[in-house]
């Protein structure tokens, strides 16, 4: 599995990255040497495995649907780099 | 008075119980020490040493009343790993997008500690999101090991072991989702528990691998491992994977009788690669087991090899989407104001976030996106029930498995800087019990001929804490490896010795 430097565009771009022209090169480089290791999961046949979705085998429980105290609005926006009117502020989703 | 730092948190207990010391000479002793070595060792992120020092005067108050029924660790110092939340102090997760986050909550695991009478010294030094294997991933420098400077003390919770090594504290929280309490463990000489995926808290733990993410202990013996682990264990409402089973006392045996135990050796983890001082370290203890009454039985776990390809698939998946939270918006810094939203995300993302976590977050990317998905993470986790699938087989005939933590002892700084698969094939022996999350023991049981500490890690079915602490204990009072410690060469010859009076 050979990752070229078009597809390492496309994952950046999926993951909200960007990187430099040195990373891109890094990278499928160094991608591409993993994924060729994580290959060898092929040599195993696992056609009538279940794939392993907890590795406790017991029910998950739901919790009583009441509402329950939490932080309040300015503890969750103190930490944000740019607030406004009790809201997070961002840049323009769209462009000019 | 004493070195009060080379008290082991147990004994430190008993001394402030009975009011040998108060909280104030046992916390100033830490904080002395923290002042002299953190220039070297660099085991924190961040210290609150002025606030730990008040804290300490209040908790005097509380022991000085002698009340029947004091919270057990009143005024006890310990660390705290970077990326559990403690509320006002900054967690940044080793990362530069976390730099100035300060939470406004207190993970489950840090509440209970508080509960009990803990007092924080500060945070301690990780691998950035704890994704590393020797802290050099952290964005605020690496942290040194204690036994050799030149040397990384693993990771992801190489701060905390550092710290414990160093007897900059008396114990520390740390987390493990592929080997980050055990293999740290190991390159530190320090004992440490990985418990069963659910057996602690997750609620505060910043997400990494959220079907692998573990909070453990990191202490100076099995002893005091169980008595810190008794406080954190159990089940937590606010993490939905949260474990409902009861938390059994931890009692542990009075004299080194391992009769009737079935020691499983799994053929799979004494490779070609392996440092042969390591092997023979590990063998040794298992030998010396089998004196105590134990049954050595050779076992196969037939998909290890694969639990390295594995893992390196579910993880990275999995940080990928817990970490796509990081984008300007709610947390830290961002980078690229007055552009678009999105360019804004790629920007804060790509400029914050360390080599390690791009490459991983890339990775999970690629595993998860249309097309690739079965080929990679739907194989991965059914190789996943595979590997569980030999442990559960390999439990019908022993009561626990013995190995090596790690394939080497300490490494040096950047003996894997442009390699990051050579630096994964660090964690080839850890993997498997994240995998099947099953529990793992760590603890030192020897060392190379460069005196840097072997560890050895015991692995049980799920919820068999106890067991691991009564057979690791066992082995602890009939050995001396876990009293040998770094910077005085006094107690490190004189351990050395004893050990060789014990063969």
């Amino acid at each position: 599995m050979k990752l070229s430097r078009e597809e390492v565009e496309h994952i950046a771009q999926l993951a909200h990255l960007k990187l430099s022209e040195d990373e891109k090169i890094q990278y499928a480089e160094q991608l591409s040497d993993i994924l060729e290791y994580a290959a060898r999961l092929n040599e195993l046949d696992t056609e009538e495995i279940p794939p392993t979705a907890r590795v406790l085998d017991r029910k998950l429980r739901l919790r009583a649907d009441q509402s329950l105290p939490g932080l309040s609005t300015q503890e969750v926006l103190k930490n944000s780099p740019e607030s406004r009117d009790g809201q997070f502020k961002v840049p323009p989703v769209l462009g000019e | 008075m004493a070195d009060l730092t080379q008290l082991s948190l147990t004994e430190a207990l008993q001394g402030l119980q009975r009011g040998d010391f108060s909280s104030r000479e046992l916390t100033q002793a830490y904080i002395s020490r923290i002042q002299t070595l953190e220039p070297v060792i660099h085991a924190f992120i961040t210290l609150d040493l002025e606030a730990a020092l008040s804290k300490a005067v209040l908790a005097d108050r509380l022991l000085s009343t002698n009340e029947e029924n004091l919270p057990p660790f009143t005024g006890l110092p310990l660390a705290i790993k970077d990326v559990l939340c403690l509320e006002g102090v900054r967690c940044t997760c080793g990362s530069m997008i976390l730099e100035n986050f300060v939470p406004p909550y207190t993970a489950t695991t840090v509440q209970r500690l508080l509960d009990a009478g803990v007092i924080p010294l500060g945070k301690t030094n990780t691998d950035e999101f704890a994704m590393g294997s020797s802290t050099e991933n952290s964005a605020f420098g690496p942290t040194h090991n204690p036994w050799d400077v030149d040397r990384v003390p693993g990771g992801s919770s190489g701060g905390s072991a550092a710290a414990v090594a160093a007897r900059m504290t008396p114990a520390a929280l740390g987390t493990d989702t592929g080997g980050s309490v055990r293999q740290p463990c190991s390159f530190c000489g320090t004992t440490g528990i990985k418990p069963t995926y659910g057996r602690t808290s997750r609620y505060g733990l910043v997400a990494y691998g959220s079907s692998l993410d573990t909070v453990g202990v990191i202490t100076r013996n099995v002893a005091d491992t169980a008595l810190l682990f008794q406080h954190i264990a159990g089940f937590d409402p606010l993490d939905a994977t949260s474990a409902q089973e009861p938390v059994p006392t931890y009692t542990l045996p009075d004299s080194p009788d391992l009769k009737g135990l079935r020691i499983g050796v799994p053929e799979e983890y004494f490779i070609e690669g392996i440092q042969p001082e390591v092997e023979q370290a590990v063998k040794k203890a298992i030998q010396h087991m089998e004196g105590l009454g134990a049954r050595a039985v050779p076992i196969h776990l037939p998909h290890t090899e694969y639990a390295l390809p594995a893992y390196y698939i579910i993880a990275p998946a999995e940080a990928s989407a817990n970490l796509a939270r990081y984008d300007g918006v709610r947390f830290g810094p961002r980078i690229g104001e007055g552009e678009t939203l999105w360019e804004m995300f790629s920007e804060t993302r790509g400029v914050l976030f360390g080599a390690e976590v791009k490459r991983r977050i890339m990775l999970g990317t690629y595993a998860l996106s249309a097309g690739y998905y079965e080929a990679y993470y739907g194989k991965a986790q059914k190789v996943r029930a595979l590997i569980k699938e030999d442990f559960i087989e390999a439990f019908k005939q022993v009561d626990l498995i013995a190995a090596p933590v790690a394939p080497s002892t300490a490494f040096k700084f950047g003996e894997h800087a442009n390699d990051p698969l050579a630096m994964y094939l660090e964690d080839v022996f850890t993997l498997p019990a994240s995998l099947a999350g099953i529990p793992g023991l760590a603890f030192p049981v020897g060392y190379d001929k460069n005196k840097l500490p072997v560890g050895m890690q015991l692995m049980g079915p799920h919820f068999s804490e106890p067991l691991l602490f009564n057979v690791g204990h066992a082995y602890q009072l009939a050995s001396n490896w876990h009293k040998c410690w770094p910077e005085d060469e006094l107690i490190k010859n004189t351990a050395f010795e004893k050990k060789e009076e014990i063969r």
